[in-house]
């Protein structure tokens, strides 16, 4: 059985953690997890809020108890079944042109490579993501290659655009709307990844993801025709195949 | 005819549409939200006959002015202490000064101006039937930082008209607030964890024994505290998680942070305590320069502390007073009265 222990997060939340790193299996336990817990419909539990390598239950603690829904999660971890609804693999379009890439002669002097180079190691892996969080429909994506895993900057900018695609350490973050940031950007994408109108997020954490590099004037021809209406992202496939 | 509606003339220092926040939705990284201080959200509401969860103005610090643009309308004020004035029209310097913690009928092109709060950081304006706006993800609260919900997913800006539910108010009594507890509270009860293992026993006890001040860098994200700041033993990254509300965040400069309503849904600073929820309302309504300070308790104590609460609320019914009608219309009632007995007696 997988190692866990649970932490209270004040009256209406427990945090159940898995380990302490950043790790595709460990996520993989939390999302079956969370899955489990949703299907469980358990009364009492208001959300769960799956992250890298823990899972936040909030509950309402008139109806359950700390204690019962500890015991509740403990038999969900020992019955842990894989998650078998399958996310989804997403080709995203990026545009690495550097007049929207603010940070690409950055990174490459921080990482002594060509912007080629960057966009070329950066658009290779296919992301995993972990888990939305810190603004509406934000995904975090891992792993970004090691030479490019960079630190936040110096000094952090108090706005940038909606749709940046930043480097966060180890992780890739499409920014769906605008915000002050710390991270290094290197590239747009057109297609939003929160659905203002709608309310609803693009990706979900489990989901595959690919950047597919697209000139400007590609990114601007998509950029239009999202905003229009007559474009619209559909996944390419499910993410149980993809390579990692 | 235009429908029924207030039309903002000052938004004051940030006044924004609230209820009791949008849960289910933090997995794809939206905040909950909602009102600083629910209980006197529920208590305006309750003021004015709405649902206890119904959308209303939150005021910070410096409360709306606005005009009446209805035949008529029942407000109501609820939370911090405040000079509310209600003037005949938009060319009135003066009008008539009401209190706080109570409802009120309004007519059209009467301008409400509400001033600075005293005892409290923050003011609820309900209105009789609530605002005719419609939810997003099951919820009016104003999320500003994700632009979703309220009144244009933003705080209030002069121009800005609200639409109301109700054309006119109800005819009925007006009332008061008598005997609920609204005060800001300066001793706030916590539960350790869920990242206590990021501090030393030594420093944590510092932490239950230190006093705080609420710092000006505070919103509705988080109330920043200044005060003897606290070391963690194992750095001040992890890997980030999820976030409760109320959760008491020690970043890398030691001071803590509460995070409140609006707090994003994750984050990657160690949380050494989270404020337990039968006292996050009390704790919303601290203004900046307040001390505060935290008080230990277990899980069972949390219970028992929420328990209470939801006894509480459910009977703020019984703390509402009738207000005796103003003198002008007893005296027509007077009139009235020997009226309807001179004829009685003309008649014998």
């Amino acid at each position: 059985m997988l190692d866990y222990r649970v932490l209270p997060a004040g009256d209406t939340a427990l945090v159940v953690e898995f380990g302490d790193r950043i790790d595709r299996e460990l996520n993989a336990a939390v999302l079956a997890l969370a899955h489990g817990l949703d299907a469980a419909q358990v009364p009492g539990i208001v959300e769960t809020v799956p992250t890298f390598r823990s899972l936040m239950v909030h509950y309402e603690p008139l109806v359950l108890s700390a204690s019962a829904l500890t015991a509740r999660i403990g038999e969900q971890v020992r019955s842990l079944k894989a998650n078998t609804t399958a996310g989804h693999l997403w080709h995203l379009p990026v545009c690495y042109d550097p007049s929207l890439a603010i940070d690409l002669d950055n990174v490459a002097r921080r990482t002594s490579l060509s912007a080629q180079q960057i966009v070329d190691r950066h658009s290779a892996p296919t992301y995993h993501v972990y888990m939305l969080g810190f603004l509406p429909g934000q995904a975090y994506m891992g792993e970004v290659a090691a030479e490019l895993a960079l630190d936040r900057l110096e000094t952090p900018r108090t706005r940038i655009p909606a749709g940046s695609l930043a480097i966060a350490a180890a992780m890739s973050c499409v920014f769906p709307l605008e915000t002050p940031c710390g991270w290094h950007i290197i590239g747009r994408c057109p297609v939003p990844l929160w659905d203002q109108g709608r309310a609803t997020a693009l990706l979900a954490p489990g989901d595959k993801v690919r950047f597919v590099p697209v000139s400007i004037r590609e990114y601007e021809t998509l950029a239009t025709g999202v905003s229009q209406g007559v474009l619209r992202l559909e996944p390419v496939g499910d993410a149980v195949g993809a390579a990692a | 005819m235009t429908a029924a509606a207030l039309r903002i003339i000052s938004p004051g220092l940030s006044t924004t549409v609230q209820d009791l926040g949008r849960s289910g939705f933090q997995r794809l990284g939206v905040a909950v939200g909602g009102a600083l201080d629910p209980i006197s959200l529920r208590a305006a509401n309750a003021l004015v006959g709405n649902p206890a969860g119904a959308g209303a103005l939150e005021a910070l610090y410096v409360g709306p002015s606005f005009v009446v643009d209805a035949d008529d309308a029942r407000l109501s004020f609820a939370g911090a202490d405040a000079e509310i004035e209600i003037l005949a029209d938009t060319d009135a310097q003066r009008g008539e000064t009401i209190s706080s913690r109570r409802s009120i009928r309004v007519r059209r092109g009467q301008v409400v101006r509400v001033g600075s709060l005293k005892n409290g950081a923050v003011l609820y304006i309900a209105v009789e039937g609530g605002f005719a706006i419609e939810p997003t993800l099951g919820s009016v609260s104003t999320d500003s930082r994700g632009k979703i919900g309220g009144w244009q997913g933003r705080a209030l800006v002069a121009g800005d008209v609200l639409p109301l539910r109700f054309a006119a108010a109800t005819d009925r009594d007006e009332y008061r607030l008598d005997g609920l507890d609204l005060a800001p509270s300066f001793r706030v009860r916590a539960i350790c964890g869920p990242q206590s293992d990021y501090f030393s026993q030594a420093e944590i006890e510092r932490f239950f024994a230190g006093e705080y001040t609420v710092s000006a860098g505070s919103n509705r994200m988080g109330m920043r505290l200044d005060g003897g700041p606290i070391r963690h033993c194992r750095g001040f990254n992890i890997i980030s998680d999820a976030i409760a509300t109320g959760s008491i965040q020690v970043p890398g400069s030691g001071q803590p942070i509460v995070l409140l309503a609006d707090h994003q849904t994750t984050g990657g600073y160690p949380k050494i305590a989270t404020v337990i929820s039968a006292d996050l309302p009390a704790i919303g309504r601290l203004p900046i320069g307040a001390k505060i300070s935290f008080a230990a308790v277990t899980l069972e104590e949390a219970a028992a502390a929420r328990r209470r609460l939801a006894a509480e609320l459910e009977n703020i019914g019984d703390k509402m007073v009738r207000i005796a009608p103003p003198s002008a219309l007893v005296a027509a009632r007077l009139l009235e009265c020997n009226l309807i007995s001179g004829v009685c007696n003309a008649a014998a």
